[in-house]
């Protein structure tokens, strides 16, 4: 054991040592985090420069101080239209809108053109179609007999709220936290099936290494080869925990950096949101932050958070071990590989595409097979945590998947042990089959 | 005494029997070669030596005790294809390597202090690898194979690639090593190579042993009762000497196979009336080259 402890060391320091890992291991989150700073910076850019709006108003019924906000500039042209349609960018506007007189009160549609020098976003198209729209219906109801106020009580507001309380059986999640529970599902699915690729084809890389060097008949002469493939997925293993660690704290201190200096400004936060955040002008943005923090807390995130770590543990060994398999069957020609890579990629690319359908229906029978069969639970089951599955099946999922994976090292090991001295054969499945009844 | 010892050892691989009732000792303390033509085998018998793989039937005796998997560290094998770790550093790989044969941490580090002193080379343990020249790297090898002192020592073609200088730097550490009492195996199908070096050989072909034993009883079973006599071959007439078979003639001299039932002494006394002044006598002995290609019956590189 001591020598299966020499090659998890060694098989962990060599690349963690390497320039390269602590330059991705270090870059990537401060690449995100720059990301989120260009993105957030070039959004509250767009936003402070407002569009100067021109409108032809044939209609005579719009009021530039109603139309103008944060965000456009709206005046009405004293120009007709064969006047301004070529002039009115050198009169400093953006936009120019055609609004045709309404003959007709009881057509529900009404055209407005538009003549714009840059192509306009759909964001800001819906925005102004919006204002339009709001201005003409204001206008058809002072026309018609009914009242504002009585428009007004027409509209209604349904909100669904979760009545169960701490003393009744039930569950007790509403919108929120049902939203923060599916970015939690995708962000952890997604999360498995990149750590699987990533790591997994880390193991398959370095076996392939050690036996196009030749290094690995020196190895097996003193190390059984059932110790080096599992010395060397546990310590690329060590490996992801550890970059996967120093990413989240990174991650999370970029997090806090960057809300702190980018203090959402409500009516810019409002602005962003556009149509959205005029319609919610009665919720501050201070409510909504909490509403999230109250979802987040809602989950349970004593059994997410230690599920998670086993279920990646689980996932990452029995993937790993597959990976160190096919590394083993490959030569050093690494298109014939792709096809040995199937038997991975198939179940894997399953899993991830039945994230959506499980989430629709996180306790169902599809979700509940799928977490169960280990291939799949690695992915599936971090999808289900957030969504409260019953404990008796998460449980029963791990025992399953560590069984797994006890059963799949052993069997990549039968595959590894001869796979790794076998030179220039192209290795077919059949073949694989038959190393696994190989006597030593 | 033997140190290795291989009792009717069998190894068959899914279509064909790699090492097919092989039975051979080396003696404890001797330098012994494995030799055969490519694909016999060789490299088969080595990997159940060093417990790569298991035999599927027969015994591997390794100092008396049926070999198993603390047998490692003591055997120390240089594969024909040489590998290292390219990416690591001279140092730390070979202190990795002989950990991995049961080396203390601190013992290892000394031991390879000396041996690269020895090799003049102590300034490469910072270096990486793949920085080396192909030849430098052999050294390295060298010395992972030899570092924790093992009883038995496998070389397979160990002098492959080297240039004459490296050759013999290594010939003469593996002198001192068995001078010290480690016991050598060599394996080449480089017959030539060894049979200076080796007291004892094996020969084997497509998995089956040929012959074995000591070399120069071999070359006594095998002799052809040919001589080869130096004399001034010009003033004399050898067409007269019609009783012995003259397999080729020189200016200097001769080559003769001597018929069952004679002797040198008459080959000589004949020679000696014609009145040829000789220069030197010796018997002919079959190289192990041609021993093997006589017994197997088909031309070797």
């Amino acid at each position: 054991m001591n020598k299966l402890w020499l090659i998890i060391q060694r098989e962990y320091l060599t690349r963690v040592k390497k320039k390269s890992f602590i330059l991705v291991t270090l870059l990537t989150p401060l690449g995100f985090g720059l990301l989120m700073f260009v993105s957030g910076y070039l959004a509250s850019n767009s936003m402070n420069s407002k569009k100067r709006i021109v409108v032809v108003d044939e209609s005579g019924i719009l009021d530039n101080e109603e139309l103008s906000n944060s965000q456009f500039d709206f005046d009405i042209s004293t120009l007709p239209l064969n006047e301004i349609d070529t002039s009115y960018a050198k009169l400093g506007y953006d936009l120019l809108l055609n609004v045709p007189a309404i003959s007709d009160l009881s057509s529900t549609k009404h055209n407005v053109d538009f003549y714009s020098k840059e192509k306009l976003s759909l964001v800001a198209l819906q925005q102004i179609e919006g204002k339009m729209s709001r201005s003409l219906k204001a206008y058809k109801i002072s026309k018609s007999d009914i009242d504002q106020e009585t428009i007004d009580q027409l509209e209604m507001n349904v909100t669904l709220a979760n009545a169960v309380t701490s003393d009744l059986e039930g569950d007790k999640s509403d919108k929120v936290s049902i939203g923060v529970a599916s970015a939690l599902s995708y962000l952890m699915g997604f999360l498995m099936y990149m750590v699987i690729f990533i790591y997994g084809s880390m193991v398959m890389r370095s076996v392939m290494e050690e036996k196009i060097n030749r290094i690995v008949e020196v190895m097996i002469s003193s190390v059984r080869p059932f110790q080096l493939m599992l010395g060397k997925i546990t310590g690329v293993g060590l490996v992801a925990m550890t970059q996967l660690f120093i990413w989240m704290i990174l991650l999370f201190g970029i997090m806090v950096v960057f809300s702190s200096t980018m203090a959402p400004d409500p009516n810019l936060a409002a602005g962003g949101m556009g149509e959205a955040g005029e319609m919610l002008a009665g919720i501050s943005a201070q409510s909504d932050m909490t509403d999230l923090l109250r979802g987040i807390k809602s989950l349970n995130w004593l059994l997410i958070i230690p599920s998670f770590v086993m279920f990646f543990l689980g996932g990452y060994f029995i993937y790993s071990s597959l990976f160190a398999a096919v590394g083993s069957a490959m030569g050093d020609d690494l298109g014939e590989g792709q096809q040995l890579m199937m038997p991975i990629l198939i179940p894997v690319i399953i899993a991830i595409s039945l994230v959506f359908p499980v989430l629709n229906n996180p306790n169902g029978n599809l979700a509940i097979f799928g977490s169960m069969f280990p291939l799949f639970s690695p992915i599936l089951m971090p999808a289900r945590l957030p969504f409260d599955p019953p404990v008796w099946q998460v449980i029963l999922s791990m025992v399953i998947l560590f069984a797994s994976v006890v059963f799949m090292i052993w069997f990549a090991g039968r595959i590894y042990r001869v796979g790794i001295l076998m030179y220039g054969k192209k290795v077919s499945f059949k073949e694989i089959g038959r190393w696994l009844f190989v006597k030593n | 005494m033997s140190i290795l010892s291989l009792q009717n050892v069998v190894k068959n691989y899914h279509n064909h029997t790699a090492v097919d009732n092989v039975s051979f000792d080396v003696p404890k303390g001797s330098v012994f070669g494995l030799l055969g033509p490519n694909g016999a085998g060789k490299t088969s018998l080595i990997r159940i030596i060093t417990t790569i793989t298991m035999a599927d039937s027969g015994q591997v005796l390794l100092d008396g005790e049926p070999i198993n998997f603390n047998h490692p560290s003591q055997i120390g094998y240089m594969p024909e294809e040489r590998g290292l770790y390219k990416k690591m550093k001279v140092g730390e790989q070979l202190l990795y390597l002989a950990q991995l044969k049961g080396m203390p941490h601190k013992e290892a580090k000394q031991k390879l202090y000396s041996w690269m002193e020895k090799f003049d080379i102590i300034s490469w343990w910072d270096k990486k690898v793949e920085e080396l020249s192909k030849g430098m790297q052999q050294k390295i090898q060298f010395i992972a194979t030899v570092v924790h002192d093992p009883k038995l020592l496998i070389l397979d073609e160990p002098f492959s690639g080297l240039d004459p200088i490296n050759t013999n730097l290594i010939k003469d550490e593996i002198d001192q090593l068995n001078k010290g009492g480690t016991s050598i195996i060599f394996s080449t199908h480089r017959m030539e190579q060894v049979e200076e070096v080796c007291e004892n050989i094996i020969l084997i072909n497509n998995g089956k042993k040929v012959l074995d034993g000591n070399v120069a009883q071999i070359k006594i079973d095998h002799k052809e009762n040919l001589f080869k006599v130096e004399f001034d071959n010009s003033i004399l007439n050898i067409e007269d000497l019609n009783n012995f078979e003259i397999l080729s003639s020189q200016h200097d001299g001769i080559e003769v196979k001597l018929n069952a039932g004679m002797k040198p002494n008459d080959l000589l006394g004949s020679l000696i009336n014609k009145g040829a002044e000789i220069n030197s006598f010796n018997e002919v002995l079959p190289s192990i080259n041609d021993i093997f290609i006589s017994r197997v019956g088909e031309s070797q590189e």
